[in-house]
C-alpha cells in the first residue's frame, strides 16, 4: 500500500484530536448533522438510560468504524450497505446480550430502541461518510466522538427532563421536599415524549445562538 | 376482525411512530421540505412497512421465538433463536427493499421514477426496524394483526410526514427568530403536533 511511505503520524495528533472533539459542538452529530433521533429522544425521560443508551452508541460507532475501515479495501461498492449493516447488527447483539446479562432493569426499558442502534442514522452516516475513505485509527477515533456528542445531547436532554418531570437526578430525590410542602408540583408535561422534542429545540436554538455560523438561511 | 381494526387505527393515531415513539426522525426531517416528496417517501414506507411486518412475523413465529422450531421436530422444543432476530429482521428489511425496488422498476416505471430514489433510504429508516421489533415485543396474535399493525404505522408515518411538510411550506413566509430558523422550529412543531396527537390517547373502538 502507498500509505506505508509516509511518516507515521503520533496517535494523538492535533487532527486526531480535532477527530474527537469537533462533533461535541460545531459537528454535534444531533443538532448540526441532524443523524440519530430516532433513538435519542425516546431515552431520554431519566438519566440511567440515557447514560447506557449513550455508552452503547459509543462504543458501537467506535468499533464498526474501525471494523468497516479495516475491511474498507474489500468491499465491493454495490452491495456495502449489506456488508456495513451486518458488521453493525453483530456488535448491536453483542451489546443487547450485555445488557441483558449485566443491566437487566435499563435493558427492560431501553426495549426495542437498543435494537434500533443498528439502524442509527449516525452509524450508517459515519460509515459511508467517514470510515469507508479513512484509515482505522482516525476512523475509530471518530465515531468515539461522534458517540460523545450525542451522548452531550442525550444527557442534557435527560438531565432536564428528569430533574423538572420527577424532580430526581438518578433516582434520588433533587427537589427538596419542603418546596413540595409550599406547593411545588413536578411538571408532568416533561416526561411525555413531546417535551424532547422541545427540549432539542431549544437546545439547537441556544447553540446556534452563540454559533452563528451554524445559522441557516 | 374487530380486534384488526382496533389494532389498525391504534397504531395510527395513539401509537404513531412519529409522535409517540420518534421513528424515522432522520428521513423524517431531511425529506419534509416539500409536500411531493413526502408524500413519495410516505407512501414508500407504508408499501414496505406492509411488506416486512408481516414476513417478520411468520420468521418469529416459526423460527426465532423460544420453541418456535416445534413444528420440525419435537427435539426442538428449547431451542430459543430470539438473539438472532436483530440480524434476521435487518436482512429481510434489506432484501425486500431491493426486491420491491426490482419489481417497481419492472412493472411501473411511473412510480418508479417517482418512488425510486427514496426505496434505497428506507432499509436504513429506524420506523421499518422499529415495526418488525415492536411486533415482537408487542406479541401479535394471528398475521391479520401484525399486518394490521405494519399498515397503520405506515400510514401514520405518512400522516405525520405530509402535515410537518405542509407546515414546512408555510413556514418559509413567517418570521421566526434566526438562530431557530430549518431544523430547530421543525423540532418544536413537531413536539407541538406531537402534544396535539396525544388527545387521541385512550381511543378504543
Amino acid at each position: 500500500m502507498s500509505t506505508d511511505k509516509k511518516e507515521r503520524e503520533p496517535m494523538f495528533s492535533a487532527k486526531n484530536v480535532k477527530l474527537l472533539t469537533s462533533p461535541l459542538n460545531l459537528n454535534n452529530p444531533i443538532t448540526v448533522q441532524v443523524l440519530g433521533i430516532c433513538s435519542a429522544l425516546a431515552v431520554t425521560a431519566k438519566l440511567k438510560p440515557a447514560i447506557v443508551m449513550t455508552l452503547s452508541v459509543m462504543i458501537v460507532t467506535g468499533v464498526s468504524n474501525f471494523v468497516v475501515s479495516l475491511l474498507r479495501n474489500g468491499i465491493p461498492p454495490r452491495i456495502r450497505i449489506i456488508v456495513q449493516l451486518v458488521v453493525v447488527a453483530t456488535l448491536v447483539i453483542l451489546v443487547d446480550q450485555l445488557l441483558k446479562a449485566f443491566l437487566f432493569d435499563v435493558s427492560k426499558q431501553l426495549s426495542v430502541f437498543v435494537g434500533l442502534i443498528i439502524t442509527n442514522c449516525i452509524i450508517m452516516g459515519r460509515l459511508e461518510a467517514f470510515a469507508m475513505s479513512n484509515k482505522p485509527w482516525p476512523a475509530f477515533l471518530d465515531g468515539i466522538g461522534n458517540g460523545l456528542g450525542y451522548g452531550l445531547i442525550l444527557i442534557t436532554v435527560a438531565f432536564f427532563r428528569e430533574l423538572f418531570g420527577s424532580g430526581t437526578l438518578f433516582d434520588i430525590q433533587i427537589v427538596p421536599q419542603s418546596l413540595y410542602n409550599m406547593g411545588y408540583v413536578n411538571n408532568g408535561l416533561m416526561i411525555l415524549p413531546p417535551m424532547a422534542l422541545i427540549t432539542v429545540g431549544v437546545i439547537i436554538w441556544v447553540q446556534r445562538y452563540y454559533n452563528r455560523s451554524l445559522i441557516e438561511k | 376482525m374487530h380486534e384488526i381494526f382496533n389494532i389498525f387505527i391504534k397504531s395510527i393515531f395513539v401509537d404513531n411512530m412519529i409522535f409517540a415513539y420518534f421513528l424515522g426522525m432522520c428521513s423524517y426531517l431531511a425529506v419534509s421540505k416539500t409536500v411531493d416528496t413526502s408524500v413519495g417517501l410516505g407512501a414508500a414506507v407504508i408499501f414496505v412497512l406492509g411488506i416486512t411486518v408481516p414476513i417478520n412475523y411468520l420468521l418469529n413465529e416459526y423460527i426465532l421465538k423460544p420453541g418456535a422450531m416445534v413444528w420440525l421436530d419435537a427435539q426442538f422444543a428449547s431451542v430459543d433463536l430470539s438473539f438472532l432476530s436483530f440480524i434476521i429482521f435487518i436482512a429481510v428489511i434489506a432484501a425486500m427493499v431491493q426486491l420491491v425496488e426490482m419489481v417497481v422498476e419492472k412493472f411501473s416505471p411511473s412510480l418508479y421514477s417517482s418512488l425510486g430514489i427514496f426505496l434505497p433510504l428506507i432499509a436504513v429508516n429506524c420506523a421499518i426496524l422499529g415495526g418488525s421489533l415492536f411486533m415482537q415485543e408487542r406479541d401479535y396474535q394471528t398475521l391479520g394483526q401484525a399486518t394490521a399493525f405494519g399498515l397503520g404505522s405506515g400510514v401514520g408515518w405518512f400522516l405525520a410526514i405530509v402535515a410537518i411538510a405542509a407546515i414546512r411550506e408555510k413556514i418559509r413566509y413567517s418570521n421566526v427568530p434566526p438562530a431557530l430558523r430549518g431544523i430547530g422550529i421543525t423540532f418544536i412543531l413537531t413536539g407541538l403536533m406531537g402534544i396535539a396527537f396525544m388527545s387521541f390517547l385512550g381511543i378504543k373502538l
